[in-house]
């Protein structure tokens, strides 16, 4: 089964245990597939990723490994190019700068290099976002970056249904996925949460296309093009101004590699109007690419100039106050609506 | 601190030499002047079009070449105890192992030549070689073809095999982080692979007493609780420790670490005029090529007729890949995207 739009279910999860469940359905289908990463053992997974996966599948599927990223990276990519399926976590985005170049320079490029003929299929996950005075190295986004870098698909879920979904089609897919969740989708309980963090999420297995976005709401007037825990707080706003008249369309991107191009041309091609959102930094990163989508194709299309909701280009910085400042809140896009209206 | 006691070596009783009889010797021998003669053409084919002066992007062969002359009795005496089902990762000097471990040398020549029947249909060039039929790849990046090496390792393990993963890199990359950590992964989970060391006493210009604490990385070994052991640049010597580092990764006992202190006759690249670089007029005497052909002669294996036609079928067999390469088709710039997914 493949869905594109919300599914139908009654059922209620966690995006963590909606991931972790789309790993436990794999793995029980395929054998190939394991999952190794600092604290995924007993511990579950520092985000949650991994819970009980250890009781069910045994520390020869769910391995904890030393903190050593370049090498269990590395273990990863040489099991994926001998038909193994591994998951390989790292623990944070912002631990990339310890292990890029197994990551850049091997995962990514090995099928480009050998002209096809040799095969990666990984999935690298991590954990990424800010919002709980983490400070500058554990708190950043730094999707853009992965997705800057060809050779990995990159994946961005917000909701669980799609955690599941995307997770699925990571795991079966030929090529590395990179797959970055948000701390503040998964519906830890010692972490502030959107609401939307817990949703209905089918039974069984199922896919969700990597390169489809979703249009989260619908919505006539203004275009929010967002991904991860944005996601929920365009949606927070979008539900604030609807009573206002204001008809925004969010679209949840989902996946930053391929870029759903033609959901972004569709929706503002409807609205005329575009804010994108992006906890990532500001500067050449995801919100260049998705304004550039537009114009690149018609600058026309736009009717307003477009707003930027994204983390100005300075680090993260610790003290709540400061922040929230940078982070692309409610009370920010709010502002960006408004200012495109 | 380098002492006798820090490194463990190799267990002597897994040893092979006993089975070197005159045929595996031969062997090595023509391993090694097959790997010398590839690389000869390369190099009159790499100068043959860089001119007027000296234009490192211009000709059939294009870029930066690192060619291995020298470090023969390392490829030869490792993958003399390996199946192309065991893998090799190498570094960015990479011909001689890709020579000794099999890889077909007319789609190697056509990926150093950048065509489209090359093993990356020219999407590699000669630090990027990839043959999955061999298990063979490389990577450009100092000490970054350890650790996927131990995933190939792992897989193999994983499904009940005997077959190992043998990683290379040069003395340069005992420096980094993913040198030890790879040891550390590998002898943790007991990985079934020979970590190997050419110590060329060169990294580009910069020596190993400058760059390096110790004098010996074969005393890293003692670090992580696995064998290590350094020999020189004899084939057999090489051959001797490597059987006991593969019959030990077989026996799922593990790693171990084999240093060879080798020989880079040549530059770090061509063009590298090498003049940081004391001991250039001795560097041909030290050629172990001709050092055991001889060694085998004064054996009753070798002499002029055998020697002749080992080098004539050589010869020829370079000289088709050669010819394969420069005659097969340059990549289509349409297709400069392809690749990049499955």
């Amino acid at each position: 089964m493949t869905i594109t739009e919300a599914p139908h279910a009654t059922r209620r999860l966690s995006t963590s245990k909606a991931m972790v469940e789309a790993i436990a359905q794999e793995m029980d289908r395929d054998p190939s597939v394991f999952y190794l990463g600092e604290d995924v053992g007993a511990y579950g997974g520092i985000f949650g990723s991994t819970t009980g996966l250890l009781d069910r599948f045994g520390p020869e599927r769910i391995i904890d490994t030393p903190i050593s990223e370049t090498a269990f990276i590395g273990l990863g990519i040489g099991a994926a190019v001998e038909g193994m399926r591994p998951i390989v976590e790292v623990m944070f985005t912002d631990f990339m700068g310890v292990c890029l170049d197994q990551i850049y320079n091997h995962m990514a490029k090995i099928h480009f290099e050998s002209g096809g003929n040799v095969k990666v299929p990984m999935v690298l996950t991590m954990a990424a976002g800010g919002g709980y005075s983490d400070g500058a190295q554990h708190s950043q986004c730094l999707w853009g970056t992965f997705a800057h870098l060809p050779g990995m698909k990159v994946v961005v879920p917000s909701t669980p249904a799609d955690a599941k979904g995307l997770m699925t089609s990571a795991i079966r897919d030929d090529n590395p996925v990179v797959y970055i969740f948000h701390k503040g989708v998964m519906g830890l309980p010692w972490m502030a949460k959107n609401a939307r963090s817990t949703d209905e999420v089918p039974e069984g297995d199922y896919t969700v296309p990597i390169g489809k976005a979703r249009v989260a709401r619908e919505g006539s007037d203004i275009t929010v093009v967002t991904l991860s825990l944005s996601v929920h707080h365009a949606l927070d706003v979008a539900e604030k101004l609807g009573p206002e008249g204001i008809d925004v369309e969010v679209l949840d991107l989902r996946t930053l590699v391929p870029l759903d191009r033609e959901a972004i041309l569709e929706s503002v091609g409807k609205t005329g109007r575009l804010v994108v959102v992006d906890e990532d930094y500001k500067s050449f990163g995801v919100s260049a690419e998705v304004v550039a989508t537009v114009t690149d194709h018609d600058p026309g299309m736009l009717r307003v100039p477009v707003q930027r909701v994204a983390v100005p280009d300075v680090p993260i910085p610790y003290a709540h106050d400061l922040e929230y400042a940078v982070l692309p809140r409610q009370d920010r896009i709010e502002q960006a609506i408004r200012a495109a209206l | 601190m380098t002492t006798e006691a820090a490194s463990t070596s190799i267990p002597q009783q897994s040893r092979r030499s006993a089975g070197l009889d005159g045929p595996a010797r031969i062997e090595l021998y023509e391993t090694m002047v097959l790997s010398r003669t590839f690389e000869e053409a390369i190099l009159r084919e790499y100068h043959a079009d860089k001119g007027p002066g000296f234009d490192i992007g211009k000709g059939l062969v294009p870029g930066e070449m690192h060619l291995s002359a020298g470090q023969e009795p390392v490829a030869a005496g490792v993958c003399a105890h390996l199946t192309t089902d065991d893998a090799v990762t190498a570094t960015h000097r990479p011909h001689h192992f890709a020579v000794a471990h099999g890889v077909d040398l007319e789609k190697m020549a056509a990926e150093i030549f950048g065509r489209e029947t090359g093993l990356g249909k020219g999407r590699g060039g000669h630090m990027h070689l990839f043959d999955p039929a061999t298990h063979f790849s490389c990577s450009g990046i100092i000490a970054e073809g350890y650790p996927p090496a131990l995933g190939q390792a792992f897989a193999f393990k994983r499904r009940g095999t005997d077959r190992i993963a043998v990683a290379v890199t040069g003395e340069g990359a005992a420096n980094q982080g993913a040198f030890h950590e790879s040891l550390n992964l590998a002898a943790r989970w007991s990985l079934p692979v020979v970590f190997v060391v050419e110590d060329n006493d060169w990294g580009i210009s910069v020596p190993r007493s400058v760059s390096t604490a110790i004098g010996s990385n074969a005393d890293r070994a003692a670090a992580y609780g696995i064998p290590g052991e350094r020999v020189e640049n004899d084939v057999e010597a090489v051959y001797d420790a490597a059987a006991g580092a593969v019959a030990r990764a077989r026996a799922g006992e593990g790693p171990s670490l084999l240093e060879v202190h080798t020989l880079r006759m040549w530059g770090h690249f061509e063009g590298d005029a090498q003049g940081y670089r004391p001991d250039l007029s001795e560097v041909s005497e030290h050629d172990p090529i001709p050092r055991y052909e001889q060694t085998l002669r004064d054996a009753g294996l070798l002499d002029d007729d055998k020697v002749d036609e080992i080098r004539r079928l050589v010869s020829t067999a370079v000289e088709d890949a050669v010819s394969f390469a420069k005659s097969s088709p340059i990549p289509d710039p349409s297709t400069a995207t392809d690749y990049v997914f499955a």
